[in-house]
């Protein structure tokens, strides 16, 4: 099992089928799209075949584990393997990409110019985004990670650019540059990081086990740290890095928004938890006071906001940003239970950014693609099912007990008050505002009586369902049995705090075993 | 650190009973919450296909869970007072680090009965639905919305854990949302499910902080392991656990500060209001508390809360049920002075704790005969809520009219129907702790009798002031017979739980009791009660069934019209909470747009030469993306080579 390069083949599937699509004539459309579902679909049945032959209780690090030489003079290597937080990672991209697929079997239709990019332009760039997701997931190797870092801004910079709303241009630049600066900080900081590798052990490596081993400076921790974290924060996005989101969410396609979102901001979290802790574990806990705030104010920042908007794609995407300030909180506090609770949080976020961001798309479909909510009330007289799914993807949103997401909230507030009392209580508080906002838009869109324009109204088609069912099952299914994603995330989380050295607040009474000391 | 580890009312305080492993009948406590979610889930996602069948199987789903729940409280009878308690583990549910939550179920005394309430109770509205709900085009979606309902409720009640309580707490929460804005075209009602749901969310930020408050003191969030060791923490750490637990209760039950979506709740369909927002939904927060004893008798500034809490709703509610002209709020404002003295109770210690399940027993069933009584009522009077519309009903509607009249002896406490007996026992013990807690439930008795008996001389009494169009008639059986059930439950069931069931020794494994050494006698205190009441009878029947009715409500004095106004819980609500935070909204969103987004696209501006080539740059910034790509390769195989090179 271990001789087959599952990783590469995983990442290879779509870039092989992305060419084919690209390939293919402008007159066949209708293939194009066909080709791209069966190569994604084949994608997450490989996934899924690896994941079963993932080993929860296994000892090592990383599974999967492929490594050949690259640029040896500098200590560079593709390597890749996967631990438990980038195998659930994988999976959600592999799960969303052939939902985003089928849900957006229509939405390019109209592209026909060498301005606005082809159909078949379009499927091909998602198939590249999905190789570049696996690949940024499982590098372990931090050049490597950074070429898939800054690789996949450029789908995504077409993605928006090419196939967007009117305002297309501005949001795909402003995408860009704020990537960019991102990226270019990291940049610097890999370089220092490699300089000191050098200076440390007299090789320089980008390796990653080797540069969590190494005991860095922790003058220079900050400084590095800073790099990482901010290319971090500017992608996932924290308060206050996010104002590219809300326009980038405005003028993209909704499968755009979903993998975006739902995807490729949570590469922002995984760094935090990837390479800031482990590699600078003594300026992320000099740092954590700040995230942590940042965080903070983030959640409410964002549902506030949020609780004001017109427009439906502004209104996720400062909710986005409320969430991404839970999962940084859970990730910036240091418990087991925190750090387990954020990555169970993105990928509840995932799902229930799919399920809002489509229903949506659906929803504006049918309405000329309007994303005011003002153009829109009592829907649900006239779409019973369209109105169905999109309470159940506000309800996801709001991390109602019994979903996926409740589990990941709920593990992070607890996460945070086990260590701060006051943040955890505080951050609780995040739960109305939530609500408020999601149900707020519920109301005026789905509810009361039917705008005269809305009259005839279709309800969602058998493709639309199909495509939402599977987010709604996982997103049920993980909430009331999410074993499948803790077996393999808690071992993960485990490695992490060893390497980080952080130990749990004991609990009053009966403190586990594995806890040092006493409070009382 | 005061009084750690002294329990205040060690008197009467439970110990830990044993679990029992689950066998015969009880290896399918799973199934009681299954079936109903099967039902659910087959009519909500069935679509139309179910239209025809779909109510009846709802009404089988709960009915057999009824039969079930019936089988286990004989197998519990059966069974020792010491074997009584049964633990069915499924899986281990969220787990991480020290921390650990299962998929495991608790049926002890105190669920067991709240299991028989909600099935027994649940499955007699689900079959007045039947004939309520005939013509209503998405009456398949309802009945899946019930099943749905009961399936959290037994949830919440079965859960052996605080995590695993909240799913079936936010599930109740959830079917209530979604029952409250059943008919949600209508502005009003999605208005109101809104509201419903989001002060109940100020409630679960009490529940959450609360369960994590639990897990760092304990280390657990299940019941046993609470409750077996709260005796070793100190009295700081419980009362804070116990303000939590009252705030979320606080929420659910629609006590005072977060009561005001339950007025407003009413504009669900009447069987909703019958059995979410009278009978047992609303009574989870005195079963939390009631749960939880082991935390309030240790912790003695939270439970006197409890009953500041509970005094003040019971005159809030009884108070607004006197004003409302609408049968349904006057009955809401009803139930929430009747929690009231189910929460004041379990303020009281191992003496309240059994009178409050009891009359949350009791009240759970006239009160839903009650609602469902009105229910009736309005099916005849083509939905006309308002009782100065109605008059002289009696003979309209002979089942109708006994039965509620069954429920309102039952509510003002008449010997020997049911309220009687659960009212007097709370009453009683409300002496104990103070004369000043007794008097004001003696006076808010008298209330009751005013405000029940007004709505009985409105609705059935006096003259006829029909709208020209109406001509009341009886409902059909399937509505009938559910209120025949219900009005012999409000007239025999508090006799036969106290009498033949032992309510007392029945649940004192669970919550404790001790009997109470009220200064004052029972007979005195039934004398004193039974006068007020009269009292307050008497009042509304001279103002309301002998003198003449004037279809527009006078304007009324000034508590009157403030208590038509819901005493201003609105009022309040809107101007400190919601307009300030749309205010904070709209500044936020001024401060995103000028200032943060400002201060990047300004810096962007500086950096490209001005903001209006942003937009131009468009064209090349494919190319130039290419280029600082390579430039940033570049940079690095530079700086690589620096470094090899030093």
């Amino acid at each position: 099992m271990n001789t087959f390069p599952w990783l590469t083949a995983l990442g290879a599937l779509p870039l092989i089928g992305s060419v084919v699509v690209a390939l293919l004539p402008r007159s066949q459309p209708r293939l194009a799209k066909q080709i791209a579902l069966v190569i994604a679909l084949a994608t997450l049945a490989m996934t899924i075949a690896m994941a079963l032959s993932f080993d929860g209780a296994s000892t090592e690090q990383f599974q999967f584990v492929e490594t050949y030489p690259w640029i040896p003079a500098f200590g560079i290597s593709y390597s890749v393997g996967i631990d438990g937080i980038g195998l659930v990672l994988v999976a959600l991209a592999a799960t969303l990409v052939p939902v985003v697929i089928l849900a957006g079997w229509h939405d390019v239709d109209d592209a026909s110019s060498r301005t606005t990019g082809s159909v078949k332009g379009y499927f091909a760039l998602i198939l590249v985004l999905e190789t570049l997701m696996i690949g940024v997931f499982s590098s372990i190797d931090l050049f490597l990670f950074y070429v898939f870092f800054e690789a996949m801004l450029i789908p995504v910079y077409f993605m928006i650019g090419r196939y967007g709303g009117p305002q297309r241009s501005y949001a795909a630049v402003k995408f860009l540059l704020y990537s960019l600066v991102g990226g270019l900080l990291m940049l610097a900081a890999l370089i220092g990081l490699y300089v000191v590798s050098a200076n440390l052990t007299g090789t320089g490596t980008f390796d990653y086990l080797t540069l969590v081993g190494l005991d860095i400076d922790p003058g220079m921790q900050k400084v590095l740290f800073l790099g990482f974290f901010l290319a971090f924060a500017i992608k996932a996005p924290l308060w206050p890095f996010h104002t590219w989101l809300p326009d980038a969410a405005a003028q993209s396609k909704a499968g755009t928004s979903v993998l975006l979102i739902g995807v490729l901001d949570k590469v922002g979290t995984f760094g935090m938890i990837r390479y800031c802790l482990p590699i600078f574990p003594a300026a992320s806990e000099f740092y954590a006071p700040v995230v942590i705030g940042m965080a903070l104010i983030g959640i409410f920042y964002g549902a506030f906001v949020a609780l004001g908007q017109h427009d439906m794609k502004r209104l996720f995407a400062y909710s986005s940003m409320s969430h991404f300030g839970f999962i940084a909180l859970g990730i910036f506090v240091f418990t087991t239970i925190g750090e387990s609770g954020s990555v169970v949080y993105m990928i509840a976020h995932g799902l229930s950014t799919a399920a809002l961001f489509l229903t949506a798309g659906f929803l504006m479909e049918r309405r000329g693609g309007s994303s005011v909510i003002s153009d829109y009330s009592g829907v649900n007289k006239a779409a019973p099912v369209l109105a169905g799914f999109f309470l159940f993807a506000a309800l996801s949103s709001l991390a109602l007990p019994g979903l996926v997401s409740f589990v990941g909230e709920f593990m992070v507030l607890l996460g945070a008050f086990q260590k701060y009392m006051f943040v955890g209580a505080l951050a609780t508080f995040g739960i109305v505002i939530t609500a408020a906002y999601v149900l707020r838009l519920y109301q005026k869109s789905m509810t009361g009586p039917l705008l005269p324009a809305l009259e005839g109204m279709k309800d969602l088609r058998g493709r639309e369902i199909a495509a939402l069912m599977p987010i709604a099952v996982i997103t049920l299914v993980l909430g009331l049995f999410p074993a499948p994603v803790l077996n393999v995330i808690n071992p993960a989380v485990g490695t992490l705090m060893t390497t980080i050295g952080v130990t749990d607040p004991p609990t009053t009474l009966n403190p586990s075993t594995t806890a040092e000391g006493t409070q009382e | 650190m005061i009084n750690a580890s002294a329990a205040v009312w060690a008197e009467g305080a439970p110990t830990l009973q044993e679990v029992m492993p689950a066998e015969g009948v009880f290896s399918l406590i799973w199934l009681l919450i299954a079936l109903p979610l099967l039902g659910a889930t087959v009519l909500l996602l069935g679509g139309r296909r179910t239209n025809t069948w779909g109510p009846y199987l709802a009404v089988l789903t709960v009915s057999a869970s009824a039969i079930l729940g019936i089988l286990m409280v004989v197998g519990l009878m059966d069974r020792g007072a010491e074997e009584r308690s049964i633990g069915q583990s499924l899986f281990t549910w969220v787990f991480a680090g020290q921390f650990e939550a299962n998929m495991a179920f608790q049926l002890d005394q105190l669920s067991m009965v709240f299991v028989l309430l909600i099935t027994v109770v649940g499955a007699l509205i689900h079959v007045y639905s039947l004939g309520y709900m005939q013509h209503d085009p998405n009456r398949r979606k309802f009945f899946g919305y019930l099943n749905l309902f009961v399936a959290a409720m037994l949830l919440l009640v079965l859960a052996n854990n605080y995590l695993l309580l909240y799913v079936g707490w936010e599930g109740v929460g959830l079917a209530s949302y979604l029952l409250i804005g059943f008919w949600q075209h209508k502005p009003s009602a999605a208005a109101a499910a809104k509201k419903a749901f989001i002060i109940n969310r100020v409630g679960d930020v009490g529940l959450s902080i609360a369960i994590m408050v639990i897990f760092v003191t304990f280390g657990s969030v299940t019941f046993d392991d609470v409750f077996g060791q709260a005796s070793e923490v100190n009295e700081g750490t419980l009362t804070a656990i116990g303000l939590l637990l009252l705030l979320a209760a606080a929420g659910k039950s629609a006590q005072f500060p977060l009561q005001a979506w339950l007025l407003d709740a009413m504009e669900g369909p009447t069987p909703v209001s019958a059995l979410i927002h009278a009978a047992t939904m609303v009574t989870a927060g005195v079963y939390l508390i009631a749960r939880s004893n082991a935390i309030y008798d240790r912790a003695v500034w939270a439970a006197t809360a409890v009953v500041v809490v509970g005094l003040i709703t019971i005159f809030m509610g009884a108070i607004i049920g006197s004003a409302k002209d609408d049968i349904k709020k006057s009955l809401a404002g009803s139930t929430m002075s009747q929690i009231g003295y189910m929460v004041m109770a379990a303020g009281l210690g191992p003496i309240g704790y059994v009178f409050a399940i009891f009359h949350l027993l009791t009240h759970g069933v006239f009160k839903a005969g009650l609602f469902l009584g009105a229910g009736s009522v309005m099916h005849g009077m083509n939905d006309n809520v308002n009782m100065r519309r109605y008059g002289a009903l009696r003979a309209a509607m002979v089942v109708t009219f006994i039965t509620f009249m069954a429920g309102y002896l039952a509510i003002i406490g008449i010997p020997p129907f049911s309220g009687f007996w659960s009212k007097d026992e709370i009453i009683h013990a409300a002496f104990e702790r103070s004369p000043i807690i007794g008097s004001l439930a003696i006076l808010a008795a008298g209330i009751t009798g005013f405000y029940m008996t007004r709505m009985v001389a409105m609705t059935f009494f006096g003259k006829a002031r029909w709208e020209d169009d109406a001509h009341p008639h009886e409902s059909p059986k399937v509505m009938t017979i559910p209120l025949i059930i219900l009005a012999l439950g409000s007239t025999f069931l508090g006799m036969a739980l106290l009498f033949w069931g032992n309510i007392e020794t029945w649940l004192e494994p669970v919550v404790g009791f001790s009997t109470s050494t009220s200064p004052l006698s029972t007979e005195a205190v039934i004398a004193i009660s039974l006068t007020f009441v009269i009292i307050g009878s008497i009042i509304g029947w001279i103002s309301y069934a002998r003198r003449e009715v004037p279809i527009v409500a006078p304007r009324g004095s000034l508590l009157t019209r403030a208590a038509r106004a819901d005493l201003y819980g609105d009022a309040v609500n809107e101007g400190l909470i919601v307009r300030p935070s749309f205010w904070l909204s709209r500044l936020l969103i001024w401060f995103d747009g000028r200032v943060v987004d400002g201060l990047v696209n300004g810096s962007a501006a500086l950096v490209g030469g001005a903001s209006g080539r942003m937009r131009r740059y468009q064209s090349g910034f494919a190319r130039s993306y290419a280029l600082s790509m390579v430039g940033g390769t570049v940079l690095v195989l530079l700086a690589l080579v620096l470094v090899r090179l030093s």
